[in-house]
């Protein structure tokens, strides 16, 4: 290049936009008297149109699909915490639900030795539960986990759960006799006797007043 | 714009993922418009625009979101193109003269898929003489130029973006500018 550097590094400079008014009159002055200088400049100018003209691009059609379909799966928590926000009713309920299930659930876990209601003249025998010959049981009998033989009488109801029950043909009971084998039937009588002990705490305290 | 990006930015760190495609949607055409003149390829420009949003969300703890969001994603997409040009130097050209002939180079044994109108074919033609002539600056060139006159960044916002010193980008977009006054000159 015969010209002097300083001035393509104007040229430059004009083209960042960073040039000095001084370097601008020096290039100007330069450029008018100088052809090589001037089909440089201009040959600048004219690549950066080029450049310029190209036409933008669009991403191709799903590529946002894509993209999300290749993301790592995102945390359950943050899916559940969306998933609370749109739902909060259902939130609610299922969370009652779970819990309610947990601790009758948790009961009927827990309770795998024989246990029985107190009755003074009740017999045990391994894991059957005798109510004698003659005798009168006052109350509802309950035996969880063992068989229940009634060869008595019995004033109440006989609830039998996870185990059988046998009534001699001696034997009476005046109210109901209950077996209660399956989960469901379990959390069934379980549900009832709430219900049964919440409407008679109301009852109750309806009498009251 | 920023702001929304920052809001959504914000879900994304507490793991919402529905909220990243959004941002997805807002840069997808220019992310693949760099990496298209980066690369000067349909296909891989796809490729790694995905990868770049692959990246940015996998990293998105490490973004500072003081800074612009555009300027960090476009970083990453650069680097990528300059990784995938790295890898796979061409060991021909297509523009290298035909042994035996004379001035035929290897573009004329590529067949052309589909009459044009006249008028669009030197339209096309251009644009893909610009494209081919982008895609022949080394790729430390390129990337400054793309990101100046195509994304019309600033020279400071370029700096930022290629992590390089003010200088070094002047410096490179000049000998880009050369380099293409030189490729261009006769067309």
């Amino acid at each position: 290049m015969k010209c002097n550097e300083e001035i393509i590094e104007y040229m430059h400079e004009y083209l960042d936009e960073e040039i000095t008014d001084e370097h601008k009159q020096l290039l100007k002055t330069h450029i008018e008297q100088c052809e090589e200088c001037r089909m440089h400049f201009h040959e600048l100018k004219r690549a950066i149109a080029f450049v310029q003209s190209t036409s933008h691009f669009q991403a191709p059609a799903g590529f946002t699909e894509n993209v999300m379909a290749r993301l790592p799966k995102e945390k359950k928590k943050v899916g559940a915490q969306r998933w609370l926000r749109k739902h909060p009713m259902l939130a609610a309920a299922s969370l009652f639900l779970i819990l309610m299930s947990g601790s009758v659930l948790s009961a009927w876990n827990q309770e795998s030795a024989l246990s029985v209601s107190k009755q003074s003249n009740l017999v045990i025998e391994n894991d059957t539960v005798i109510v004698p010959e003659g005798e009168v049981v006052k109350g509802d009998v309950v035996v969880k986990n063992g068989n229940l033989q009634i060869n008595g009488e019995v004033e109440g109801d006989a609830t039998v759960i996870n185990g059988e029950q046998y009534l001699a043909s001696a034997g009476n009971v005046t109210g109901e006799i209950k077996e209660v084998d399956q989960l469901f039937e379990w959390l069934w009588y379980h549900i009832k006797n709430t219900s049964k002990s919440l409407i008679s705490t109301v009852t109750q305290e309806d009498e009251k007043e | 714009m920023e702001l929304l990006v920052k809001k959504r930015i914000k879900q994304v760190l507490k793991g919402d993922q529905d909220a990243y495609a959004e941002i997805v949607e807002i840069y997808k055409d220019r992310v693949y418009h760099i990496c298209y003149r980066m690369l000067g390829n349909q296909h891989e420009s796809e490729d790694i625009a995905q990868e770049a949003f692959l990246r940015a969300y996998v990293n998105i703890q490490s973004f500072n979101t003081n800074l612009k969001f555009s300027t960090w994603l476009y970083r990453i997409a650069t680097n990528l193109c300059i990784d995938r040009i790295r890898k796979k130097k061409p060991d021909y050209y297509l523009d290298a003269e035909v042994a035996g002939t004379d001035g035929l180079n290897m573009y004329s044994q590529i067949p052309a898929s589909t009459k044009l109108p006249e008028e669009d074919v030197e339209k096309m033609e251009l644009q893909e003489t610009i494209q081919m002539e982008i895609s022949k600056l080394p790729e430390k060139y390129r990337s400054v130029i793309v990101l100046k006159y195509i994304e019309e960044l600033s020279l400071n916002e370029i700096s930022e973006t290629l992590d390089l010193p003010l200088g070094t980008v002047k410096t490179r977009i000049h000998r880009g500018r050369e380099a293409l006054r030189k490729q261009l000159r006769y067309v």
